[in-house]
């Protein structure tokens, strides 16, 4: 393991699985042999992220990309896998060091206590965990306010009070607080307007600029991630299909799933854009298709991806995909 | 980056969750009539030893002489008996002054205690989950399954009377209730996103249980606690109608009718008439604010 | 704003049109004169950002205003018949049959409990007397049209057996099937991922150019309306401030705040550099400043744009309420 790995996620599994019911359970003792029903919902999951880089996670509703960040963030446990932190796993790790690892959510509106003034939120993680000693708490907090765009005076209110850009300022600002090295933003734009997504986006490329900040940035939106990510891993049902630098991998990309997406991302133009998009939906995880995920949806898909699971490969340094057609 | 900035202005009580509430609470005249019906209630409850015309339980006070006058009989002293008197002499409304106190006392007191044992039964339960849930769960349904009036019975007759036996019967039948509701309140809570969020900020188990789950369970719970204590008053007056609750020296308002009730064959209605029409008004007073503050704080019926 | 004609080409011809929602402290005025023309088989984008009052335009359009917002003022004349004054009876032998609408979510016109052909036959029957075979014909025949595939399994399941994707696929094949000549699309695809999206754009592009039916597509996505329509009109507090060919409202914006949205939007030339913000948020209709609404947020704001309320121009092409529309010099600074 080389030392310029922040955060290490090898072979990463999560299995959710419905309990049986009373009546499975009864035909089991009968001999029926019922098992419960499991959802992977992350497959075999690996990748790396160095300090001070940023990472993308891509994929549609239900691809497990959200399953990643709370995996990730302790929220819940893997089944399988390793997450490493500086080569220390996270599951060994104290309190105090986890707070190096944050987590910015996706809806402004219920990720912040609406009985607790705002300002109030961010002094207490301060207080709680010492972060600075406390002459230096009222400073410490003003200096976070002004690097995340936010007037002091309004600190008193309530979260309701706010429009949904202000409340990721304060998502931001809070997590920022602990002086973390990673964080982890799950959707962070995807419930903004336009004009103020760009200023959440603006503001998470001035705070990376001055702190030196690792992103796993989660996203449905293929622009965004571009715009504001080094590296791109792009997930299909549980599985990494792409991973590699943003300009190879949307610009030029190789999987047919990846390329599915990025036809479909609605771009500005000038006039009607005429595509076939891919046909059908997302198939259930409860039930994937055999061999590759996308072989029902895709174009060129022959019989070796209906029976086999594509194993990634590496195409380069730093590009790797899992595709039987890729070459 | 001034784009967050809004013209700097004072937080005005107005804006505060307690002052919508407060807005919206006053917007109501029927809300209106019960608070002030308990804010006069609780009033009398607390001053009654000032503001009563006697001290009905002592006997120096009472004449036998002025025993059994109708309402607003006069005695030869300029003492004016307005709800009349009963056998002993004893003013009326002094006893319904006192009645109140003690109904009202045991009744806050009793769904409060209640409130803390259930609250933290019922958060335990569901942030825990699991076994705990399920252990915990099956008790109080067991428990919700028999009528609280049996179970209150059943406790008396083994304890016996006195005003904190009586308490420990009320508390024993209401925790379950609120360990129920609360359970029910926080499951829910318990999946926001800011709850995960505390959890990230690796705040221990208590602090989010404490200082985030409970507040953020709190404004339903307040209309909950609210209607408990009208049902509390309303069971310690079942009981002490039957004889099995207050110690004779502490009447409450239930006590006061059943000692009336004999009587009313006889003509002297106003021995229970009044008492019984005092804890009416009391609970009713303190329904008609637990409906409006239900109405306000339900996210259904209240528009955005 | 009549480019294309006279008005009684117009499929749907809205003039000055006045919302408000009278409130506990006073009135808020939602939609503050909107006027929009919707020529036979035209696909119009609505874009605005949330509060800009582009849904209760487009609800209002309908006469389905949640309460207790009113139309106050103006006038929707959808076939030389004014919709804000008409009968209840006129209406509902309207809706559902001339207009039909699509919202975000589908649930909001899917009944739960009943199955998708028993609601599908039901909205063809409620306004024509057909039997009962022959409408399922149609409805299978609708189905078909908006890709869903094998229909016959389809109609005879209830709403929650099938995904978003279906779902707002099944309420698209129900606004078609009495062939409307204007369907109003409120959000249609917002909660749905990009494939599904961009399958349902393509479906309804291609079925209303089949048809001839007119489309007003709601969105807060400038990208996704740029896509699908003809024409495309920008709504900022409670107005529109840009309208015109798609073409030139995206190559050409003369309003600022045009500029500034189609600027929010990361292009892939500029990855790492700053995005072009507007600054501020959009001011509530409650407290709408003085002039132009847009003015505080302004780059080109000048005394007059704070002081007088613009009216609308016309420069042939495009509709805008702005005092100082952008010039060409300042639209090729806004690519470079």
């Amino acid at each position: 393991m080389s030392e310029d790995v922040l955060l290490s996620v090898k072979n990463l599994s999560k299995t959710f699985s419905k309990p049986l019911g009373l009546g499975d359970k009864f035909a089991n003792l009968m001999g029926a042999g019922r098992k419960p029903e499991t959802v992977r919902a992350v497959d075999d999951l690996s990748f790396d992220l160095r300090p001070g880089e940023a990472l993308g996670l891509v994929g549609e509703s239900g691809c497990g990309k959200s399953t990643v960040a709370r995996l990730i963030m302790g929220l819940l446990s893997q089944t399988s896998g390793q997450i490493e932190y500086r080569n220390t796993p996270t599951s060994q790790m104290s309190a105090h060091d986890l707070l190096k690892i944050q987590m910015v959510f996706q809806d402004p509106y219920s990720s912040l206590n609406p009985r607790m003034r705002i300002g109030d939120q961010i002094r207490e993680a301060i207080n709680v965990h010492n972060i600075v000693p406390k002459a230096e708490r009222d400073a410490y907090m003003a200096s976070i306010f002004e690097q995340c765009g936010i007037d002091d005076s309004l600190t008193k209110r309530y979260p309701h009070q706010f429009s949904g850009g202000q409340r990721q300022r304060f998502g931001i600002a809070r997590a920022l607080a602990m002086q973390p090295d990673l964080v982890i933003c799950d959707e962070p734009v995807a419930a903004l307007d336009v004009s103020i997504q760009a200023q959440i986006i603006n503001l998470f490329m001035d705070l990376r600029k001055q702190k030196n900040l690792a992103y796993l940035f989660i996203s449905h939106d293929l622009s965004v991630v571009r715009h504001l990510c080094d590296r791109v891993a792009v997930m299909y049902l549980g599985r990494i299909v792409e991973q590699g630098p943003v300009d190879q991998v949307l610009d030029n990309p190789r999987h047919p799933y990846t390329q599915a997406l990025k036809a479909s991302s609605p771009k500005i133009s000038t006039g009607k854009r005429n595509f076939e998009p891919i046909r059908g939906e997302i198939p259930s995880p409860l039930d994937p298709p055999s061999g590759c995920h996308f072989h029902p949806r895709c174009p060129k898909a022959n019989e070796q991806c209906l029976r086999e699971m594509p194993k990634p490969q590496r195409l380069s340094e730093t590009m790797s995909i899992s595709c039987h057609l890729a070459t | 980056m001034s784009n967050a900035a809004q013209p700097a202005q004072r937080l005005a009580f107005k804006d505060t969750p307690l002052g919508h509430f407060v807005a919206d609470f006053s917007a109501n005249p029927i809300a209106v009539i019960g608070f002030v019906g308990v804010l006069l209630v609780v009033f009398i409850a607390i001053f009654a030893p000032w503001i009563a015309p006697q001290n009905p339980y002592d006997l120096m006070q009472l004449d036998f002489m002025d025993g059994n006058l109708e309402p607003g009989a006069q005695t030869a002293l300029g003492f004016t008996f307005h709800l009349g008197s009963d056998n002993q002499g004893r003013d009326i409304l002094s006893a319904i002054m006192y009645g109140l106190r003690t109904s009202l006392s045991i009744g806050a007191a009793s769904a409060f205690i209640a409130l803390i044992i259930g609250a933290t039964v019922g958060l335990i339960s569901a942030w825990f989950g699991g076994r705990t849930d399920t252990i915990i769960m099956r008790i109080v349904e067991v428990q919700m399954s028999f009528p609280a009036v049996l179970i209150a019975l059943v406790l008396l007759a083994v304890l016996g009377q006195g005003t904190e036996k009586i308490m420990f019967a009320l508390v024993a039948v209401q925790w379950a209730y609120y360990a129920r509701t609360i359970r029910g309140l926080a499951l829910v809570e318990k999946n926001r996103e800011y709850i995960d969020a505390a959890r990230c900020l690796r705040y221990s188990q208590t602090r989010i249980i404490f200082g985030h789950l409970l507040p953020n369970c709190m404004p339903p719970l307040i209309v909950i606690v609210t209607m408990q204590v009208a049902h509390a008053i309303a069971l310690e007056s079942t009981l002490s109608f039957l004889g099995i609750g207050v110690p004779i020296t502490e009447p409450s308002l239930g006590l006061l009718i059943a000692n009336g009730f004999h009587f009313m064959q006889s003509g002297r209605y106003w021995l229970s008439i009044f008492p019984g029409l005092a804890l009416v008004f009391t609970i009713v007073s303190i329904n008609l604010v637990g409906d409006h503050m239900r109405d306000i704080l339900n996210p259904r019926t209240r528009g955005q | 704003m009549s480019e294309t004609g006279p008005m009684s080409e117009m499929i749907l011809c809205v003039n000055d049109l006045q919302v408000e929602f009278p409130v506990r402290d006073g009135i808020i005025t939602a939609v503050r004169g909107v006027d929009l023309m919707v020529a036979p088989g035209e696909i119009i984008g609505l874009v605005g950002e949330s509060g800009s009052g582009k849904s209760v335009f487009a609800k209002a359009l309908m006469r389905i205003l949640p309460e207790p917002g009113r139309i106050c003022g103006g006038s929707v004349t959808f076939r030389g018949e004014n919709i804000a004054t008409m009968s209840g009876e006129n209406l509902r032998a309207l809706r559902g049959d001339r207009i039909a609408m699509i919202f975000q979510d589908p649930m909001a016109t899917l009944n739960p409990v009943m199955r998708i052909d028993a609601q599908m036959i039901e909205a063809i029957r409620a306004h024509h007397r057909v039997s009962k075979s022959k409408a399922r014909a149609r409805c299978l025949e609708a189905l078909q049209k908006v890709g869903i595939p094998s229909p016959e399994e389809r109609l005879r399941a209830y709403p929650h057996q099938l995904s978003g994707g279906m779902r707002q696929r099944v309420a698209i094949a129900t606004a078609l099937l009495n062939k409307p000549d204007l369907i109003l699309a409120d959000e249609a695809t917002t909660a749905l991922d990009v494939t599904i999206q961009a399958q349902i754009l393509y479906e309804a592009r291609k079925l209303c150019e089949e048809t001839n039916t007119a489309l007003v597509w709601v969105s807060h996505d400038l990208a996704v309306v740029s896509g699908i329509a003809d024409r495309i009109a920008v709504m900022y507090a409670g107005r529109i401030v840009e309208d015109g060919p798609t073409a030139d409202v995206i190559s050409n914006p003369k309003h600022p705040y045009t500029r500034g949205l189609i600027q929010s939007v990361p292009e892939e030339c500029d990855h790492g550099k700053a995005l072009h913000q507007i600054p501020g948020l959009m001011p509530t209709p409650a407290n709408l400043p003085k002039g132009c609404a847009f003015a505080p947020r302004c780059e080109h704001a000048d005394n007059i744009c704070l002081l007088q309320d613009p009216l609308v121009s016309f420069d042939g092409r495009q509709s805008y309420r702005c005092h100082n529309p952008l010039n060409a010099a300042q639209v090729q600074e806004m690519s470079s």
